[in-house]
């Protein structure tokens, strides 16, 4: 390894010794062609024209009116495949690529990052083949058969919680098992290094977006930007751009499924604990023992058990604060957006919605401007949201 | 909120595969204080290891998950093994995650849980290893294990119940340093793994901290029986041979003992026999009897590719 892949204590490759020249390789790669003028025109290209960057930063009038702050959206829910993931599986797939890989694998939990990797896969003609937990595979039918159209192969886990946690162990233990001649384009900031550092990059474009449009639009940063964690994405792709600015205040929002003391929660950072899981030392959910635990969140995309090791930095020193939302809350983020500003967002975005809201209504930040960010859009979840409203569709 | 507590009222609301397994605060509470008066005779790695040289044979070392399928069937499967041959144990505490292992081993380390293996039952049956046996012990952990209880005090733990090495299957020598020191600090051997794709530096590295002996992996893969031995394999062991002196156990895949005196011949001082033993407590769970003949069975043909006449 060039680099330790360390922010602070965190990170790290813990993996098994077979995995480490693959680790290595891979980072190598993406030392060199991340400074490459063909491969980032060429990334650049497929972002604008395949994805459709840029995205717009969106003043919300409605609800900046209802709230009295100035609320910017930023736009990540128009990108094809509706949600920020394209942007790294179109870094990845293009880095796989000019490394000569003859095929992807990914994980996948409600279907998000399989589909931005199943149509990668199709755009760059790699084969692709989607690691996906037995149980979400059962909840999102749609999106399998989303993943099938683009020509990947979604791949049934029925070992352990048979949800994300477990399509990751089996994407890993496919990858060891595969090493020369597959890339595993891990879908969030998190997994051993060089991947959160890796994943971060290609999704920073969210952040530079972001700033050079507010400046454009208000003349001065933002004070907050919130954004939802699940493995830490988006967010560290808005975050990143703001880090140095010390004004700027950085909310990141976790599942909060039934509430942190419910036992029922996707909160890693609010309620977890130090551990290794995945490849990298972060805060995950864990019992005494350091058995990882299963997460909780109505939003599939927040239902995960660790989150990227960068945010435990941005925790422990100060730089970031990160609170929860509840599945409730969320869905009244879901609502508001959709009924107020005519914008159905994802539920995983609607916790950054329904944080937004809280922020706003606290007396001290009436005025202020906050940038949401809004990592996807709805569609996906129209099922799950008429359930929970008691609608039948 | 104490996310101890708040594990803790969660309880019951999954299914057993739901990964909600016994909180081990309790046993460790217990646990405490009493593993410092037992007596007990630890043959080093070393020793085996010459003891086998000097009958001009291989070590055969056997690996179950600690507490497959409940502790008192594991503890009397142990003692088949030592029965049937083995000349050291490879025991596994079982993991929620672990990604380095196939469906065996997963199968194993959920079976395991859901009867109520915790870390401190797993040295707790170590010590009770200890009461029938002397030959040497190594752990097979994943590192959370080991952090989640304090690098330290786990060591500790370890050398108190007569633990002889640890291998930590996703603790690279990048991220070891405090695991070495830990080993180092309680006389304990820090066993790493080496594959194909690693480079000779890379060995080099690994060489520097491993002790007792390295763990060289046979196949491309994660653990669990394959039928064919690759012959890249041999290749491997004479590359790793012509690198250290350390011994050389090939483990992962080995499934027959034709497998095992193929490695023996290629250099290695062993072979780890895990997953092909674990099918068999699998497919016994009902029978304890057959169970416990089954796996002596099996030791005793494996133990016998290891000896001389076979070897040569
Ligand atoms: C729309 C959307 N937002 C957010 C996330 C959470 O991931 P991350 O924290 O990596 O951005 C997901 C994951 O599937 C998603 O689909």
């Amino acid at each position: 390894m060039i680099m330790s892949g360390k922010f602070g204590r965190y990170g790290g490759v813990f993996v098994p010794e077979l995995l480490i020249p693959a680790l290595e390789e891979l980072e190598g790669a993406f030392l060199k062609y991340r400074e490459d003028k063909k491969f980032n025109k060429e990334l650049e290209y497929y972002l604008q024209e395949f994805a459709g960057r840029p995205t717009s930063l969106y003043f919300a009038r409605n609800l900046s009116e209802k709230w009295g702050c100035k609320v910017y959206l930023k736009r990540e829910d128009m990108l094809h495949t509706g949600a920020h993931k394209i942007n790294n599986t179109l870094g990845q797939g293009l880095l796989a690529k000019y490394m000569g890989k003859e095929r992807l694998i990914a994980e996948t939990g409600a279907g998000q990052h399989g589909i931005a990797t199943a149509v990668v896969g199709a755009l760059l003609n790699i084969p692709t083949e989607v690691y996906m937990g037995s149980e979400d595979v059962e909840r999102q039918k749609l999106n399998v058969f989303r993943m099938e159209l683009s020509g990947a192969r979604v791949l049934s886990v029925d070992s352990g919680s048979r949800t994300l946690k477990d399509a990751i162990n089996q994407a890993f233990r496919d990858w060891i098992t595969n090493v020369d001649t597959t890339h595993y384009l891990i879908g969030s900031t998190m997994g051993p290094h060089p991947y959160p550092t890796m994943v971060k990059h290609f999704q920073k474009v969210i952040g530079r977006e972001t700033k050079e449009q507010i400046l454009q639009k208000e003349g001065e940063l933002p004070d907050a930007v919130i954004a939802c964690v699940g493995g830490g994405s988006n967010s560290i792709g808005i975050f990143s751009e703001f880090i140095d600015d010390e004004e700027v205040e950085l909310i990141g929002v976790e599942g909060g499924g039934e509430g942190i003391g419910s036992g029922r929660t996707g909160a890693t950072l609010s309620v977890g604990t130090e551990g290794i899981l995945h490849g990298s030392f972060s805060y995950v959910l864990q019992n005494f023992d350091g058995q990882i635990t299963e997460a909780h969140s109505v939003s599939a995309g927040l239902d995960y058990p660790g989150v990227g090791p960068e945010h435990s930095y941005l925790k422990i020193t100060g730089r970031a604060e990160y609170v929860a939302i509840t599945n409730k809350e969320a869905l009244r983020g879901f609502e508001l957006l959709s009924k107020y500003e005519g914008i159905i967002p994802a539920l995983e975005s609607s916790h950054a919605v329904a944080y937004a809201e809280k922020y706003a209504k606290m007396k001290e930040n009436r005025g202020r401007s906050i940038v949401v960010n809004l990592s996807g859009r709805g569609d996906k979840d129209m099922f799950l949201v008429a359930r929970e409203m008691g609608e039948k569709i | 909120m104490n996310s101890e507590e708040d594990y803790k009222n969660s309880k019951g609301n999954y299914n057993n595969s739901k990964g909600n397994y016994k909180n081990s605060e309790e046993d460790y509470e217990n646990s405490k204080g009493n593993s410092d008066s037992l007596n007990i005779r630890v043959e080093s790695y070393s020793a085996m290891f010459q003891r086998a040289k000097e009958k001009s044979e291989g070590v055969f070392i056997p690996f179950i998950v600690a507490g497959d399928p409940d502790f008192e069937t594991s503890l009397q499967i142990v003692r088949e093994l030592v029965e049937g041959g083995a000349d050291a144990l490879e025991i596994g505490f079982p993991f929620s995650d672990p990604v380095a292992d196939g469906p065996t081993v997963q199968s194993a380390d959920i079976r395991s849980l859901n009867a109520g293996m915790t870390t401190a039952k797993g040295f707790e049956f170590i010590r009770k290893i200890r009461e029938f046996t002397s030959i040497p012990i190594g752990l097979l952990v994943y590192y959370n294990l080991i952090y989640k209880m304090g690098v330290d005090t786990f060591y500790e733990n370890a050398r108190k119940s007569g633990v002889n090495g640890i291998l930590a299957a996703d603790l690279p020598p990048e991220e070891a340093g405090d695991a070495v020191k830990a080993a180092e600090k309680n006389g304990l051997n820090q066993i790493f793994l080496a594959a194909e794709t690693t480079s000779n530096e890379r060995l080099q590295e690994i060489i520097k901290l491993c002790s007792g002996f390295l763990y060289v992996v046979s196949v491309m893969g994660v653990t669990g029986a394959r039928s064919e031995m690759g012959t890249s394999t041999v290749e491997m062991v004479g590359r790793m041979r012509s690198h250290t002196k350390l011994p050389l156990c090939v483990g992962f895949g080995i499934s027959k003992p034709e497998h095992i005196t193929e490695v023996i011949k290629a250099g290695a001082n062993g072979a780890i026999v895990g997953s092909i033993l674990i099918d068999v407590i699998a497919e016994n769970l009902g029978d304890q009897d057959i169970l416990k003949a089954k796996i002596r069975e099996s030791c005793r043909e494996m133990k016998e590719a290891t000896l001389k006449d076979q070897i040569e």
